[in-house]
């Protein structure tokens, strides 16, 4: 063996045999959040140092008077002090110093009290609850920075915030929820539910997964402190030269959404692995729920596009300090480099947002039903074709940029082709309802309004990839009442629908049924009249990311500002309902309140460590309902040499770590 | 000794919803409280802020007289913020003391006699177009006694070092080079040149933005960022009151 | 016993409705009327209006696919709401619902449909864009679809940060901040920027072509009816993008004459200063820099904008 182990020895005195578990240590000397921030700021000082010490003579620095080498390395740095204080390199380190990792007794020792949700965990579910919180925060904080865009938006002539206050809060808004809202569903429900789902015991990579999770709130305080040096001007979208143009606040952009990127990239990374490695005997391709089905196309989706962001933002990052120019036409670079860069991924980023929405209320519609998914291959086959559509639509971004004229229409044909396999969801949901029974609970409601409101984002989607229409509609409130439509009244309506559905199984609490009808309520009519009158604000003339607009739309801005604020509301009220359900009054829902058939509904809820005693044999798919003397979706408790050739360990341990 | 056995609990990480629930709520309602705190505070400090207005609507002999300077770079005792930027600075009327600002305030219909002090040099404007006075009174401006139509800001004989320009008025005015640059900010020794011009605040109430047009931002891509759109430098708001 | 049970059954199936009949019935007089609204009521005052070529193509198009639109909506929501009512759960029934997994002539209905809808309006659209000139859309420096009739009205749209010029090659080269067009003739915009990305949209003429530094874009189009023109940006471009707004007019062809005669007069002192009209205008060689830029010694070798130990530079 290359690696000299030293096992301790039991018979030394004070000594533990190689099994023992270790002694536990007090919760503030173990790894967690406190010392991760330790590790953040002496990062962040170090990195700034750095960067003062290398740069500070640099004429473009003493002019400027920014130090971007100082900030960037000053983030980086920061960033891997906080992992490293987290302890995400401990077990690396271990085993490069051929010393044991003890991962097992690791998370034995983790498997109760509040402490680990604080922590390194290595527990999917401990990282499914981890994502949410942080979602959520991240959901509001992006919330509120919207509320101050349409507080601005109540006057053409009267500003409350300046107007670089105001296009810094619009970049913020933009960015904010395009970085944290893609992994909304995949991190929390995605890493929770996709083990329990498939029959797996755990995830294939315990450790990235979790290092996913802990680059997000990394990135958000990274951008978020963007604010603090002015913000930046160029929205979400990062047009160069205005990016390279512009002072600090560029610098938060570019290093938070390459950090989300990466976490993108490990997030999708580790579920496809899963997926495809850790399902249970009897799950088979056309067994698997399709939300698993929406995961694994998203992840996938993840993995291709996420590190063309990173490496456009690289390219970013290096032209803002070491004076590359590849985004400079007149040294050779080209301004549409960035734009075909950026939307390269941008695209696939909007459906790594919807198709997940899709999956959650495809698994819904069954169960409130009570009837089979009606062509549960046409909405597999429907996410996969949108997946890989989803690579060739891209320059319907830049129909108006001065791209190859050629261009245009082979673009307008694969985004007008993308639109059939995103209409299979509504095929799908249609024939569900078919002499279905039909129950209105909280979760069926958000489905229901995750049908309305696509179909009005998906359409106006078509008038979008008409390129002649186009003309009008580009860069004005038509494109974002489309996109606020399609990600919000889609994906966020779909999540909360989610969270509604699986809160009991996650938590083993039951989320307040009135609070959450009267949220859905109140979210989906201040929702649309919200984003509907913004269609007509856009096709009468008021383009995107502007502090002030003709006079005439006054009125109608008003109408949407009054509405957004009630949509504000109504999501407090999600908050509160939250909060409240979760914190104070608790109470306990246990076992299968919706009578699923899905394979995490036959377990506890919350599950035990572990997820099931044994690895399940999978005898039918979760989607029999009304099918007279279906077998039971699982054997829980198989016998053992149920599969020939099965190695009896794996089925009574599941795989090793 | 109940103290003691609670938090023995809590050191060994005990399923915290044991905890009763008054301290629950205490719990929530004081982290509620902080994190609407941080909002606040968060809103009002880099949200809400911005350099001071000067107040010209005191005038009482129907005319306004406003006097400006441009620095090449400003003092760090009164600029703490980007010191090294260009940058203008307004002479209170009040007071006579030289505001860090380019916000300023004055009452409609009413002549505007502007005066801008310039201590910076030479920087060639990127559109010739910026080289013509429009928008003023006479459409002329004066460098020092000379009256200007047109400038050649990359041959002279006039040199510009950057424009005043108010483009919802039509406005635009380059400003002569000084003969030397000052770098720090506000100056009242330096030799400098005197641009002169005047015109009328429209009648509706309203911010009229005015930006320089000469990419003056030194090491930022093509000469725009940094303070060409940062307000409080090269660019900023004219309010018109009733 | 037998026999009546079945005649029950048979009983019951007979008064089973036609779901699908009875939400065709419903649907085709809503889907109906709703074209009619849209095409006859709503259509001729559709955005963004006729004022010129384009914007009447931009006008027809919309209005095509809002009728095509309406129908598939109606449909969608006319479907669901018949099940959500017909097909709700009534109180004591615990039954599961029919186990129908799915229905393969419906779904290859389906898409044969959804495909042949989206493929016409893949060829309506194409159409659009091509016979019409480029519908006003920027077609880039290399066009490919160009309105016939010999060389339009050249326009340069010049974005800089943050206001719009326009130079007339034709009428001597002057620049100006107004953009004036003459009523009946065909345009040709050439949009671009000096210094980051702006895009020109004339809303009224239903052009929208990005300015970008160092890029021709071309746009085309035919003015046809007198009026204001609002111009704005529709790139966002820094700090003041909103305003960076042109209020323009299309006037008679003697008014345009007239007045691109006495603004080259007028302007005739500055376009002596400006450089000779070029399709892009590179920021970092200016041509005519003179000495006053050495003497300030803000200029590199060759007479570049910015000296050699300033960013961005070769």
């Amino acid at each position: 063996m290359a690696i000299d182990i030293q096992p301790d020895r039991a018979e030394a005195p004070g000594g533990r045999g190689p099994g023992a578990p270790r002694p536990a240590r007090a919760w503030w000397l173990r790894p967690a959040i406190h010392t991760g921030i330790i590790g953040a700021v002496l990062g962040y000082f170090l990195g700034h140092w750095l960067g003062n010490y290398i740069a500070s003579g640099y004429t473009q620095v003493v002019n400027s008077g920014q130090n971007d080498f100082a900030i960037i390395l000053g983030y980086v740095l920061g960033t891997v002090g906080w992992l490293a204080g987290l302890g995400v390199f401990n077990d690396l380190g271990r085993q490069i110093a051929g010393r044991p990792v003890h991962a097992a007794e690791e998370a034995q020792a983790a498997s109760s009290g509040l402490a680990r949700y604080f922590r390194y965990s290595l527990d999917h579910k401990v990282v499914g609850i981890q994502y949410l919180v942080g979602m959520i925060g991240y959901f509001l904080t992006g919330g509120l920075l919207a509320m101050a865009i349409r507080t601005e938006l109540l006057s053409p002539s009267y500003h409350v915030f300046s107007s670089a206050t105001y296009t810094a809060i619009v970049g913020e808004h933009g960015t904010m929820m395009m970085m944290m809202m893609s992994s909304i569903i995949l991190g929390p429900l995605g890493n929770y539910l996709v083990p329990l789902m498939i029959g797996s015991k755990r995830m294939a990579f315990p450790r990235i997964e979790a290092l996913s999770f802990w680059l997000t709130p990394a990135a958000y305080i990274v951008l978020l402190s963007g604010l603090m040096f002015g913000g930046f001007p160029f929205g979400w979208t990062g047009y160069a030269p205005l990016s390279v143009q512009a002072t600090q606040g560029a610098d938060a952009y570019a290093v938070a959404f390459g950090l989300m990127g990466l976490s993108l990239i490990l997030l999708g990374f580790n579920l496809i692995v899963t997926i495809i490695c850790y399902r249970a005997p009897g799950m088979r391709w056309s067994r698997i729920p399709i939300f698993v089905w929406a995961i694994m196309t998203t992840s996938f989706l993840m993995v291709l596009a996420a590190p063309v962001l990173v490496g456009a933002m690289y390219m970013l990052i290096t032209d803002r300090t070491v004076q590359t120019a590849f985004f400079t036409d007149s040294l050779g670079g080209s301004s549409y480099l960035w734009q075909n860069l950026f939307w390269f991924f941008g695209h696939p980023e909007v459906y790594i947002l919807a198709l997940p929405g899709f999956g959650i209320v495809c698994e819904i519609l069954p169960v409130f039903c009570r009837k089979p998914l009606f062509g549960y291959r046409v909405a597999a086959a429907g996410m996969v074709g949108v997946t890989l559509l989803s690579f060739f639509v891209w320059q319907h971004h830049l129909f108006d940029s001065g791209i190859n004229p050629d261009m245009r229409p082979v673009f307008m044909l694969t985004t007008e082709l993308i639109s059939i396999p995103t209409g299979f969801i509504f095929l799908v949901g249609l024939g569900t309802f078919w002499k279905a029974k039909i129950r209105f609970t909280v979760p069926m409601l958000f489905a229901l309004g995750f049908y309305f409101n696509f179909l009005i984002g998906g359409i106006s989607g078509v008038f979008l990839s008409d390129v002649p229409a186009d003309t009008t509609e580009h860069g004005t409130f038509f494109v974002m009442a489309h996109f606020h439509y399609t990600i919000m009244g889609g994906l966020i309506f779909a999540f909360m629908g989610g969270l509604y559905y699986w809160l009991p199984k996650i938590m083993g609490i039951r989320l307040n049924q009135t609070l959450g009808k009267i949220q859905f309520w109140t979210m989906f009519v201040f929702f649309n009249s919200t984003f509907l009158p913004l269609f007509a604000v856009g096709m009468a003339g008021q383009p995107r990311r502007v502090y002030t607009y003709a006079r005439s739309l006054e009125t109608l801005n008003d109408w949407v500002s009054i509405s957004s604020f009630l949509l504000g509301v109504s999501i407090l009220i999600f908050l509160a309902n939250f909060v409240y359900s979760t914190v104070i009054t608790r109470v306990r829902e246990e076992g299968n309140p919706w009578r699923s058939r899905g394979l995490e509904w036959q377990v506890a809820s919350p599950p035990p460590p572990g997820n099931f005693a044994r690895v399940p044999v999978v005898l039918s798919g979760p989607y029999e309902y009304g099918v007279p003397d279906a077998p039971p979706v699982a054997d829980l408790d198989p016998p053992l040499g149920v599969l020939s050739n099965a190695d009896a360990s794996v089925v009574a341990e599941g795989a090793e770590a | 000794m109940l103290i003691g056995a609670r938090l023995e609990n809590f050191r060994a990480g005990a399923r915290w919803w044991l905890v009763s629930l008054p301290a629950r709520v205490a719990t929530l309602t004081v982290a509620f409280l902080a994190v609407v705190g941080g909002v606040i505070f968060v809103v009002a400090h880099y949200l809400l802020g911005g350099p001071p207005t000067v107040d010209f609507t005191a005038a009482s002999s129907g005319q306004v007289n406003m006097t400006m300077q441009s620095d090449a770079s400003s003092n760090p005792a009164v600029v703490p913020d980007h010191p090294t930027w260009v940058s203008y600075f307004i002479k209170s009327p009040a007071t006579g003391a030289w505001v860090h600002t380019t916000l300023f305030q004055v009452p409609a219909h009413t002549r505007i006699n502007v005066t801008i002090l310039g201590y910076d040099g030479s920087t060639p404007v990127r559109n010739q177009v910026w080289g013509q006075v429009s928008g003023t009174i006479g459409d002329i401006a004066r460098y020092g006694k000379i009256p200007v139509r047109t400038v050649n800001g990359w041959n002279g004989p006039f040199l510009i070092q950057h424009t005043f320009a108010i483009p919802s008025l039509n406005l635009s005015v380059p400003v002569e080079a000084g003969p030397a640059t000052c770098t720090t900010g506000p100056c009242t020794n330096n030799a400098h040149s005197t641009t002169t011009f005047s015109f009328v605040t429209p009648a509706q109430p309203g911010a009229y933005r005015w930006q320089c047009f000469v990419p003056c931002g030194l090491s930022f891509l093509l000469g725009n960022g940094g303070p060409m759109q940062t307000i409080g430098y090269m660019t900023g708001n004219m309010q018109v009151v009733s | 016993m037998a026999a009546t049970e079945a005649a029950v059954s048979a009983d019951a199936q007979r008064r089973e409705p036609n779901h699908g009949l009875r939400i065709f019935l419903i649907w085709l007089p809503v889907a109906l009327a709703a074209d009619l609204i849209i095409w006859f009521v709503w259509g001729p005052h559709m955005p963004p209006g006729d004022m010129s070529s384009s914007a009447s193509g931009q006008q027809f198009d919309i209005n095509v696919m809002a009728v095509m639109a309406a129908p598939v909506m109606a449909f969608i929501l006319i479907y669901a709401g018949y099940a959500l009512v017909v097909w709700r759960h009534r109180e004591g029934d615990e039954e599961d619902g029919p186990p129908i997994h799915g229905n393969t002539r419906i779904a290859a209905t389906w898409i044969g449909v959804t495909a042949a809808l989206v493929l016409g309006l893949f060829v309506f659209g194409t159409v659009q864009l091509v016979v019409p000139a480029g519908a006003g859309s920027g077609e880039g420096n290399t066009p490919i679809w160009k309105p016939s009739g010999g060389t339009p009205l050249q326009v340069q749209v010049i974005g800089q940060q943050w206001r719009w010029t326009y130079r007339y090659p034709q009428f001597g080269g002057f620049e100006s901040t107004s953009l004036v067009l003459p009523v009946g003739e065909n345009v040709q915009f050439n949009v671009t920027s000096l210094d980051v990305i702006h895009s020109f949209w004339a809303y009224q003429l239903g052009v929208k072509a990005d300015a970008n530094p160092g890029i021709n874009n071309v746009a085309y189009t035919k003015p046809e009816h007198t009026g204001q023109v609002q111009v704005r940006c529709a790139e966002l471009c820094g700090l003041w993008h909103a305003d960076m707004t042109t209020l323009g007019q299309v006037v008679s062809t003697s008014a345009f004459k007239a007045w691109a005669a006495s603004s080259r007069v007028q302007l005739a002192a500055l376009t002596r200063n400006l450089p000779p009209y070029a399709l892009t205008y590179d920021p970092n060689s200016v041509a005519q820099l003179g000495k006053a830029f050495r003497q300030a010694g803000l200029s590199g070798a060759g007479g570049q904008y910015y000296g050699s130990q300033y960013p961005v530079q070769p």
